[in-house]
């Protein structure tokens, strides 16, 4: 054997090429993920250059960017307006019941932005809640200011959840020190507490401004112009293909800024604790005559956020029972599950070798795979699935809206809400673990499943049931490539809505903002882990 | 028929400069334990690693029983190693993380072996403990015994100590040694304690930036260091230049006995136990103490001499204070260094360790 290369040696002996089995689960993503959107690009400039420059050159793309900036904007600021003063509520101050509001301010993620724009839609009207109830019509909330109201009461919690962390997370003597030498209150706020946590805030704007890029149940029944709602009319209306092609290319650009913009901002920034010590937690701050406004201001945000949707479905499901309806919503529910429960088994297992890759054989390749499952996460649905449809119209027919389709999108999807609890517990099971079980005689696959897998289990539950509740909830990936006839949960929601049926919609947004509970329980309790 | 044979293996890793382990050789006979002595940074555990099949080297060999091991994976090598944090299976009871060594054990066998491993540990009390219940000198010792759970051929040992405090730490070397003396087992202990390393290994090689600069009985290595590096490592040691003549060197502290012979300019080390000091009565080779440190069964001195600050050793009898004028003899015959590159002399400072 002496005269083998040692690069030949390394493959055969070392760890520093990761085996070739690990490699296809991120070969098979990339593939998926990629002819797709070439075949986006291909079929969005198949058109002469005359058309072409008529598309893209229109002036109503300027009004939809400008839209779509504006609402994604107004989202961000003011998520942060309702999350930061929470959040510093829930974690400074004596603020009574806090394990209740903290619960409150994250239970709102189970009421999907569609739902919420329901409710909103149904307050209002002839025929609407508030005239059924009070005798008041009011206008129905619509446009820019509806998508917006829909929006936020669904997103805060992404920021609140993010900031509360980073606060929690805080050392008490960074502020002391601060203090003793000689800054005041607001000035520890301003040059301490709020650069500490500007990391978490710049993620929890990223998955907001995602989430809002991507949205298209809100905005398409609030009736707002942004990228998504010309991408739903061209398809479900006038088809022009090739303008929803570059409808579809344009958003997906846009939102790939967020991501791109994240890394640039956070590169060398440093907010771990320097010393060795150990950690201090913070002295509540007193509220004293400040606790009755701070509790206006909770009771206000969950009266807007949980009282509002589960008040108005309350009152819908008493005004007409849904009983004879429940066999269907049954039937609607079998679907979502038909649908969402292969998508979270893949997209475990194809996250389960990326995530190891990337943390055992860091290496730009892996660190590539990785980054590949944020750009799926980004990727906004509505041109993903155009990207689908158009693919497989052309190149494989037979997957035209089929369940195999559908499954394979929505991994691609949510393969990075799975990474995350299976790339924490695999930091917690140290190498040496497959080390030492090598060392002991057993081959890189049995070392693996003997020892990492028994520490992994728990966070492949916690992936498994992440991606199972975001995609029994999932919309716009639905609405264009599920099977004819296959009504989930959120199509019913949507078209009943769509068409002013609030009574018929209110079993299925029921059923789903119940079932999405269960999604915000796993999400607190994967949260106190971490 | 050596253990182990270590030829001439390189190891670069691209962001260092120089590489982390740079043509290393050493042999290992059999029964005994060697030692891997340096700073950390010098490639001693790279080097381990290397042995062990995590890491593969760049060039050189790795002979185990003669039987290149290079092309075989680590599972395969039959080596044992002991981990620096134990790295035992946190989903696994103590005896059943002994057990799981034993895979070409027959299912029936494997308890009752774990059992006798356990009991030679002396932990067979806590069999059905979970790791993370034991002590650290307890979980040390399951680690040890799950290591010889797989019948290696030669025990690595990654600074199997380092964790353990102090009061634990001799007590556990100690029985440890023992434990592979019994079993006539072959072990390579890595580690930055120059003590442990002297008195835990039959033999030892002294690393320092990714080369192996002598390899020895400790007694040798100690006594006849070859180079600056090893003689400020392991202990402290007064370096200073001369010019030889056959035996004798003529140097700051007057002629001195040398070995060995040499020629011309050299660097020679001289230890502190090996200067003797006497109350000055003004003679030529004086010195003024300015430092005394009572360690309680001996006592270090600072001599400042010519412009040069000379460290010495005396034990409890000899009693001088700051101030005081004492006379330098060597009473041991200064040690030729190999290397002459620029280190200046009497460099004490920054040698213990």
């Amino acid at each position: 054997m002496t005269d083998a290369t040692p690069a030949a040696r390394s493959r055969r002996a070392g760890r520093s090429n990761p085996p070739w089995y690990l490699l296809i689960a991120p070969a098979a993503v990339a593939v998926v993920m990629l002819v797709p959107l070439v075949y986006l690009v291909v079929r969005a400039t198949e058109a002469d250059a005359a058309t072409l420059a008529a598309l893209v050159l229109r002036r109503r793309n300027l009004e939809l960017l400008g839209n779509t900036l504006l609402l994604t904007g107004g989202v961000v600021a003011a998520t942060t307006l309702i999350a930061l003063p929470l959040a510093w509520l829930v974690v400074r101050t004596d603020i009574p019941a806090v394990r209740l509001v903290t619960f409150l301010g994250v239970l709102p993620l189970s009421v999907p932005g569609y739902v919420m724009a329901y409710a909103l839609l149904s307050l209002g009207g002839n025929y609407g809640f508030l005239a059924r109830v009070l005798g008041i019509v009011v206008a129905r909330p619509a446009g820019y200011w509806g998508a917006l109201a829909a929006l936020t009461l669904y997103c805060f919690p992404y920021v609140f959840l993010n900031v509360r962390a980073s606060l929690a997370g805080m050392d008490a003597s960074l502020e002391e020190s601060a203090r003793s030498m000689g800054y005041g209150h607001r000035e520890v706020l301003r040059r301490v507490i709020l650069p500490h946590l500007t990391p978490a805030l710049f993620s929890g704007w990223l998955i907001v401004a995602i989430y809002v890029l991507g949205d298209f149940g809100a905005i398409a029944l609030m009736r707002y112009e942004v990228f998504s709602y010309a991408i739903y009319t061209q398809y479900s209306g006038a088809f022009d293909r090739t303008y929803a092609a570059w409808l579809s290319l344009m958003l997906l650009a846009l939102a790939m800024v967020p991501v791109l913009l994240e890394g640039r901002l956070l590169r060398g920034a440093r907010y771990a604790r320097t010393g060795t010590g150990v950690a201090r937690s913070l002295r509540r701050i007193r509220l004293g005559a400040w606790k009755i406004p701070a509790l206006f201001f909770v009771a206000v945000v969950v009266t807007g956020s949980i009282g509002l949707p589960f008040g108005i479905l309350a009152y819908w499901l008493s005004v007409r029972p849904p009983w004879t309806e429940l066999a269907r919503v049954g039937q609607a529910f079998l679907y979502s599950a038909g649908a969402a429960a292969p998508a979270a088994i893949s997209t475990v297992l194809v996250a389960l070798p990326i995530a190891y890759l990337r943390v055992r054989h860091p290496s730009p390749l892996s660190h590539t795979a990785e980054r590949l499952a944020y750009v799926g996460y980004a990727l906004p649905p509505l041109s993903l699935a155009l990207a689908m449809v158009f693919f497989s119209l052309r190149l494989a027919r037979p997957l035209y809206q089929s369940l195999p389709l559908l499954v394979v999108a929505y991994m691609i999807s949510f393969l990075a809400l799975a990474m995350g609890p299976i790339r924490a517990s695999l930091l917690q099971a140290p190498r040496r673990l497959e080390e030492a079980a090598r060392s002991l005689g057993f081959s890189p696959f049995a070392a693996f499943v003997r020892t990492v897998v028994p520490l992994l289990r728990r966070g492949m539950f916690a992936s498994t049931g992440l991606v199972f509740v975001v995609a029994m909830k999932e919309l716009p990936i639905a609405f264009l490539l599920a099977p004819t006839g296959y009504v989930t949960l959120s199509l019913a929601v949507f078209s009943r809505t769509s068409e002013a049926m609030h009574v018929e919609a209110a079993p299925y947004a029921a059923a789903i903002v119940l079932f999405s509970s269960l999604f915000v329980g796993l999400l607190l309790r994967h949260e106190g882990k971490e | 028929m050596h253990v182990l044979e270590v030829k001439e293996i390189t190891r670069r890793f691209p962001d260092l400069p120089h590489p982390a382990v740079d043509s290393v050789s050493f042999r290992v006979e059999p029964g005994e334990i060697f030692g891997l002595l340096g700073p950390s940074g010098c490639g001693k555990t790279t080097t381990l690693r290397i042995i062990a099949g995590f890491e593969s080297p760049d060039s050189g060999t790795v002979l185990i029983r003669e039987r290149e091991v290079l092309s075989l994976p680590p599972e395969r090598r039959k080596v044992g190693f002991v981990f620096q944090d134990y790295a035992l299976f946190p989903h696994l009871s103590v005896i059943r993380n002994v057990m799981f060594a034993m895979k070409g054990t027959p299912a029936r066998l494997r308890e009752t072996r774990a059992a006798e491993l356990l009991r030679m540990v002396g932990l067979i009390h806590v069999d059905h403990r979970m790791p993370d219940e034991l002590s650290g000198g307890q979980q040390q010792r399951v680690a040890i015994a799950r290591a010889l759970g797989a019948d290696p051929q030669l025990l690595l040992m990654d600074e199997p100590f380092s964790n353990l405090d102090v009061a634990l730490r001799d007590t556990t070397r100690r029985e440890v040694r023992a434990l592979l003396k019994e079993q006539g087992l072959n072990a390579i202990l890595v580690t930055h304690d120059q003590e442990e390393a002297l008195s835990f290994c039959d033999r030892l090689a002294v690393m320092n930036a990714g080369k192996v600069e002598q390899v020895g009985k400790p007694e040798e290595v100690y006594h006849h260091p070859r180079t600056a590096f090893v003689a400020q490592f392991l202990g402290r040691a007064n370096l200073f230049e001369g010019d030889a003549e056959g035996t004798i060197a003529h140097t700051a502290l007057g002629p001195l006995l040398i070995r060995p012979e040499a020629h011309g300019r050299v660097l020679l080390s001289l230890r502190p136990e090996h200067i003797v000091l006497t109350r000055g009565d003004g003679g030529s080779q004086e010195g003024e103490v300015v430092a005394r440190e009572f360690r309680g069964h001996d006592l270090t001195y600072r001599v400042r001499y010519q412009d040069r600050s000379i460290v010495a050793h005396t034990d409890y009898t000899h009693s001088f204070y700051p101030g005081q004028r004492v006379q330098l003899t060597a009473r041991e015959a200064a040690v030729v260094l190999r290397d002459l590159n620029g280190r200046t002399a009497s460099n004490p400072g920054g040698s213990h360790g």
